[in-house]
């Protein structure tokens, strides 16, 4: 049974169609990277399989609650220490070992460290520590190696390994090579949507879009 | 959502979290009221409770775009929003860390303020009442507010806009309670209209609220 089917779907930013009639499924133990230039809608088909916008057409078929997401923004209060940011995730996700997953991102050191004083790369690896106490099967993840250093992605590229040895699966948009031999690239580029087509707006909700 | 509301209440007690604001704002307005209307007890004493009632909404206004406003910054709404908690608890959990850290402080303050302006020894503790009772309505229609407006550069003026209206149902019967109990009037029936309308706003807001969020999100 896969973790993730998606049936022709197309999805839209600002009301205008991104890409369409995209399908892929996603197994356990399975990673697919999405490619393709700036602006064709990979943010916006990853925002639509962690259920944050709905797609315009297609369907996206998973189990509920499923799904952790990372994207751009980590997620961090400032005022927080790293041991206290991660907690709160892992309490609202229901547990996870915080100790171990800060130990596998190499933020052990930190742990008290408020997040004010990490540098970008040090709060994106605790953006992707919080995956680890999430315990979410399905990883949807938003150019996860941005600002991350040689050292920290190859720590990334085996943090994906592990979780998909263990039977979890990860949806990514990245531009880099990860290494990863379990993982198919899938580019976008031929579904970009035919240029000129405006979606109607759908009613009430599109007021406030 | 226990960790969610401890996690506000931390933020609102560290540095930059901006607790006591509310407290301090509501001060400084019951300061300037004597000085404006005069220091006479007889030119204070009516219109005390309808002060204290506009003060304590005025301030528990100062902090409602921090509601949601922070979280979406920072993409914690986001991940909120793909978390196991119901959106709508998200929205309540957050309205009463609002509370906890804005109305509840006024709701202590507000008869320490009343001296400032004569308030009849009798009402002071219908004015508790009535703000203990009133103010979370403030707090979950806030939220609303808050949830409609996020994402909106400098989205804090609309959403007093948007808010204050609201507010007006409480601030009759709330002020109506406090003005009775100091006249030794009959506070009961407009207590009960206060009670109905914070529960009628309890019930039914979470899920506006979660509902303009789910669209904002977008």
């Amino acid at each position: 049974m896969s973790l993730l089917a998606v049936h022709d779907l197309a999805v839209a930013r600002g009301g205008l169609r991104a890409v369409e009639g995209v399908s892929f499924t996603l197994q356990g133990g399975k990673a697919l990277i999405l490619r393709g230039p700036n602006g064709i809608g990979k943010t916006t088909l990853l925002r639509c399989v962690a259920g944050l916008q709905p797609p315009v057409a297609g369907r996206i078929e998973m189990a509920a609650d499923a799904v952790a997401y990372a994207a751009h923004a980590d997620g961090l209060k400032s005022a927080l220490t790293v041991a206290e940011n991660l907690r709160f995730w892992a309490q609202v996700f229901g547990g996870g070992d915080e100790d171990r997953a800060l130990e596998r991102m190499d933020l052990a050191a930190l742990a008290d460290r408020p997040a004010l004083a990490l540098s970008a790369g040090q709060k994106r690896r605790l953006g992707l520590a919080r995956l680890l106490v999430s315990g979410r099967p399905l990883w949807v993840l938003d150019e996860p190696t941005v600002s991350l250093d040689a050292a920290s992605v190859a720590r990334f590229a085996d943090m994906i390994r592990m979780h998909l040895s263990g039977g979890g699966a990860a949806l990514m948009a990245t531009h880099i090579d990860l290494g990863l031999d379990e993982a198919q690239v899938l580019d976008l580029t031929p579904y970009r949507a035919t240029p000129g087509r405006v979606e109607r707006p759908a009613g009430f909700n599109e007021a406030f879009a | 959502m226990l960790a969610l509301l401890k996690r506000d209440l931390t933020l609102a007690t560290r540095a930059g979290g901006g607790f006591g604001l509310a407290v301090a704002f509501f001060l400084i307005l019951c300061a300037l009221v004597p000085f404006g209307v005069g220091p006479d007890s007889e030119a204070l004493r009516p219109i005390a409770p309808g002060i204290l009632w506009v003060g304590a909404l005025l301030s528990s206004l100062l902090s409602l775009d921090r509601i949601f406003a922070l979280d979406h910054e920072d993409g914690s709404l986001d991940l909120l929003a793909t978390a196991p908690i119901p959106l709508e608890g998200v929205v309540a959990v957050k309205a009463l860390a609002h509370w906890i850290t804005t109305g509840l402080p006024l709701v202590v303050a507000a008869p320490v303020f009343g001296l400032l302006l004569h308030l009849p020894g009798g009402a002071v503790s219908w004015l508790i009442l009535s703000l203990l009772i009133g103010t979370p309505a403030l707090s979950m229609l806030g939220a609303f507010g808050a949830g409609v407006t996020v994402g909106l550069r400098r989205g804090g003026l609309l959403l007093s806009l948007l808010v204050l209206p609201l507010y007006i149902p409480t601030l009759i019967f709330g002020t109506e309670v406090t003005r009775r109990g100091a006249e030794a009037g009959d506070p009961f029936t407009p207590m009960l209209f206060l009670g109905g309308i914070t529960a009628g706003v309890l019930a039914l807001v979470p899920f506006a609220a979660a509902a303009a969020l789910r669209v904002n999100l977008r």
